[in-house]
């Protein structure tokens, strides 16, 4: 009895809730004629789609800025590299890079602002954060409009000017992660290789930086940003360098997205990105001063898996579409659980 | 009631705080109209007591207190504060307690309001009338004109200059129809001198209509000057109490400082022991502080001007608020500071913690948990991060230097090392320091210091609140430390004993200024008289002329 007690303690009641509730939607899909094999490739596709987004929370969580709701900030600068990257007409693999360049740059120079403002309000990271993301989405909206974009399959049909909602990426990197080495085994299954590879990568390249002097100073100011200072730190570039990295793996995360949705979405498209990012990674259970790599695997599969297996259920049992229903209520459940209690951090 | 009965007295007064003792049988008595002076050190049980007098939560909720208290005639036993208010006492806390957007008149009679007559009262209860401006204005008029001061009654508290929030404090205890009793918590820490004499005017005049007053300061001029009698407190038994009239400052700070005979004379024969030559390059100064100040809240430090010299422990005292804290926190850059830091015959760049930790300059805060640890991470973050950030150790190149890594193996051998040294209680390198005690805490917090092999280190308060076998290893290494590397250290303390058993010399520190500096063998009572702000002249008469 203690020893489940410990167990659930360390690995967190919502974690084993949510873990237990998957594996109840995965045991019953034969039962209701929902196809497993094709299920576990969407699951798996999903979590190559969303992985680096959540990914990018980590940064920012670990300086001590608290869960990054303003994510939607990297969102933007990946849109503007992926519309650049197909307005210069270049396609396949090389398309595709040059949307990745482009955003990483904008993401950059985003993320200075943002780190900059962030600095002034420490304590009121997150409200902020929420703002930042809502009214930054809310400018670009304009700035769609108005930016000068003249290739053909991205203006509008009629008028001839500003950029459509939805923008098909067909034709010039559409799947180019997801098809790279695919595994395919049977009819329905299909491993995306090539996206899950780009998701480590990212998460590698993560966990060097937080094992580098610099990274290990960020962490400290997180953890608590007085000593920091104490040991001739600087708290404020240090804060700047984490938010500069999360809006840049904001900013990858969603090309990467693009490629395997097939679509680039404008407008209030990324208005609520951060949430599924922000839930994903505290289902995991990250706390909102500490989060690990692990935290960001575990999350995305259980967040994604929900989020594939609950409507594919609920649809076959009841014949009703609940399917954005649940995943509102368990984004924004967790969200508020995680931020009631905010010093508790699962194993 | 007899005019010979006195309005309080208190009967084996005793408290304890989880086994930890603060007061021990307690008595004195206060008669109607007489002014009793409460002096001792920090930490001698003055607050304590006075929590207990006003039924302040905190002492019910640690389980009470042993002794019996008598007011006004009555065995009393109150619940709560406002049963001592009720009761007829009132109380000065050290901290204003005004509301800064309202006026004089609205804090004084804040609840108490005079409230015009009205129908609506006897259908909707007391919250309903308007109040009666003319009336209020005139109770606080009277208020006030019992302190023999002007005050407007319509100014704002946020308007006023320091010493007026004061006595609208006073004149708010003071309109109490029944106030029998005032209680004044370091009444004048914040006064400047001229208001400071109005203040204690006031409290004469209040004295000769028959409030009896407890007066908490620090500042023994005052009490000399004031009281009528004296109580001094000492780790929390009283030591004496005694008229005012032909007592002198020195008598009574040798009163506040004072150990046991015994106690005294093992202290008093390990100092003369030492020598303050212990080192070669004694006389080489390796730091020299002039005209500096430091904006650290509650611990502001004037103008402190310092020479330390090279190889020795210099102590610096003296009673909490006066500044002692503020100096390292200043020269360290974590609070502004201004003035002139030399070291080695380089100036410091103040208000830049790298800068100074550049120069080889190490700190161990007084504020373990708020900046000492990263409470979250393992004993050896703690200990090597500093290092790390600092001097590139503990880190490996990578790719021809262009990356830095953090070599966690090297880390955990450091760790492994001071763990072993410093004889810290843990289950390992990786345990969080957020779960040791703290007197293992300030171990891991020493460690930090010494992995960055600082030539001048500060160590701030280093055995507050700690037990009495980690406060043993803490000063042995401090001592050993000095002997074995030459560091100079620079220690700050509350504890004089401490300060006396292992420093060449002692500095105290009063109202932001250094009051002066005394060798470890000079008697208990001229710390006393420096820590007390007594004339300078006093103190080095007392100790024989010799520094």
């Amino acid at each position: 009895m203690e020893g489940i007690k410990r167990f659930t303690a360390d690995f967190g009641l919502p974690r084993l809730i949510i873990t237990v509730y998957l594996l109840l939607l995965f045991a019953s899909a034969p039962l209701v004629g929902v196809n497993l094999s094709a299920s576990f490739s969407d699951v798996l596709i999903r979590v190559g789609m969303n992985g680096i987004m959540v990914l990018a929370m980590v940064p920012m969580i670990q300086s001590g800025c608290g869960l990054n709701f303003g994510l939607s900030l990297g969102v933007l600068a990946g849109l503007l590299g992926a519309t650049i990257s197909i307005e210069s007409g270049v396609v396949g693999m090389a398309g595709f890079l040059v949307a990745i360049v482009v955003a990483q740059s904008f993401a950059a120079l985003f993320g200075f602002g943002y780190g900059k403002l962030l600095n002034r309000v420490k304590g009121g990271e997150m409200m902020i954060s929420t703002y930042v993301g809502f009214s930054s989405v809310m400018v670009m909206c304009i700035a769609w409009l108005v930016l000068p974009f003249k290739s053909p399959t991205m203006i509008w049909g009629y008028g001839g000017e500003g950029l459509r909602t939805t923008i098909s990426v067909e034709g010039f990197w559409r799947h180019i992660l997801d098809d790279f080495l695919v595994i395919r085994i049977g009819e329905n299954f299909k491993f995306p290789t090539g996206a899950v590879l780009v998701f480590i990568l990212a998460a590698f390249l993560v966990w060097v930086f937080f094992h580098l002097k610099l990274g290990t100073a960020v962490t400290a100011v997180g953890s608590n940003a007085t000593y920091a200072k104490a040991s001739g730190i600087n708290v404020n570039r240090m804060r700047i360098v984490s938010v500069m990295m999360s809006t840049m793996l904001g900013a990858l995360g969603i090309v990467v997205f693009q490629q395997s949705f097939g679509f680039i979405q404008l407008y209030d498209g990324p208005l609520y990105m951060a949430f599924p990012a922000v839930a994903a990674i505290l289902i995991g259970g990250a706390s909102v001063n500490k989060a690990t790599l692990v935290h960001v695997f575990i999350g995305t599969l259980l967040y994604q898996g929900i989020l594939t297996m609950t409507p594919a259920i609920f649809n076959a049992v009841l014949r009703v579409d609940m399917s954005d229903v649940i995943r509102v209520i368990v984004s924004n459940g967790m969200i508020l659980y995680a931020l009631t209690r905010k010093m508790k951090v699962a194993k | 009631m007899n005019p010979a009965e006195p309005i309080l007295s208190l009967r084996g007064i005793g408290k304890a705080f989880f086994g930890n003792r603060v007061l021990a049988d307690v008595s004195f008595d206060v008669a109607p109209g007489e002014i009793i002076g409460l002096v001792g050190e920090n930490g001698a049980g003055k607050s304590t007591l006075m929590k207990i007098l006003f039924a302040m939560p905190e002492i019910a909720e640690t389980g009470g207190f042993e002794g019996s208290i008598r007011f006004d005639g009555k065995d009393v036993k109150f619940r709560d504060s406002f049963d001592a208010l009720d009761a007829g006492i009132g109380m000065v806390h050290q901290e204003f307690s005004l509301i800064p957007g309202f006026t004089t008149t609205e804090n004084i009679l804040l609840n108490r309001e005079s409230l015009n007559p009205s129908l609506l009262k006897d259908l909707f209860g007391p919250r309903i009338p308007t109040l009666d401006r003319a009336a209020m204005e005139g109770r606080s008029r009277k208020a006030i004109a019992k302190l023999g001061v002007s005050l407007d009654p319509d100014m704002l508290i946020k308007e006023m200059p320091v010493g007026h929030k004061q006595f609208t404090e006073i004149a708010r205890e003071l309109c109490r129809e029944n106030v029998k009793l005032i209680v004044l918590d370091e009444p004048t820490a914040v006064l400047t001198e001229s208001e400071a004499e109005v203040l204690l005017a006031s409290l004469r005049l209040l004295a000769r209509d028959g409030i009896a007053i407890i007066f908490i300061s620090h500042r023994l001029r005052e009490v000399v000057e004031l009281c009528d009698r004296v109580v001094v407190l000492r780790d929390g038994h009283k030591i004496n109490d005694f008229s005012a009239q032909g007592t002198s400052i020195k008598e009574i700070a040798a009163l506040m400082v004072g150990r046991s005979v015994a106690a005294q004379a093992r202290v008093d024969a390990e100092s003369q022991a030492r020598s303050v030559h212990a080192h070669p390059e004694a006389d080489a100064t390796i730091l020299s502080v002039e005209g500096l100040w430091v904006d650290m809240p509650g611990e502001t430090v004037r103008n402190v001007n310092l020479d330390v010299r090279k190889g020795e422990i210099l102590g610096i005292g003296g009673l909490a608020g006066q500044g002692k804290l503020g100096i390292p926190n200043g020269i360290m850059g974590l609070s502004p500071a201004g003035g002139k830091v030399v070291l080695n015959g380089e100036p410091i760049q103040l208000n830049a913690p790298r800068a100074a930790l550049d120069r080889s300059m190490a700190f161990v805060s007084e504020d373990r948990r708020g900046v000492g640890l990263l409470l979250d991470e393992g004993i050896d973050w703690n200990i090597a991060f500093t290092a790390m950030q600092v001097q590139d150790k503990y880190v490996k190149p990578l790719l021809g230097g262009l990356l830095k890594w953090r070599s966690d193996s090297a880390m955990t051998q450091l760790a492994q090392e001071y763990i072993k040294l410093l004889e810290i209680k843990c289950t390992g390198p990786g345990q969080r320091a957020g779960a040791l005690s703290g007197g293992n805490q300030q171990k891991v917090c020493l460690a930090k210091a010494f992995a960055l092999r600082p030539d001048l280190l500060f160590v701030s308060e280093p055995t507050r609140g700690i037990d009495i076998g980690a406060k043993h290893v803490v000063l042995e290494t401090l001592k050993k430390y000095n002997q074995e590397y030459g560091t100079t250290i620079v220690m700050i303390s509350s504890e004089l004993e401490e300060l006396r058993s292992i420093c060449d010399r002692i500095a105290i520190v009063y109202e932001g200024r250094i009051e002066g500096i005394l060798p470890h063998t000079a008697p208990l009572e001229a710390f006393g008289v420096l820590m007390a702000g007594a004339d300078r002249d006093e103190a080095p008469a007392l100790a024989g002329g010799e520094n």
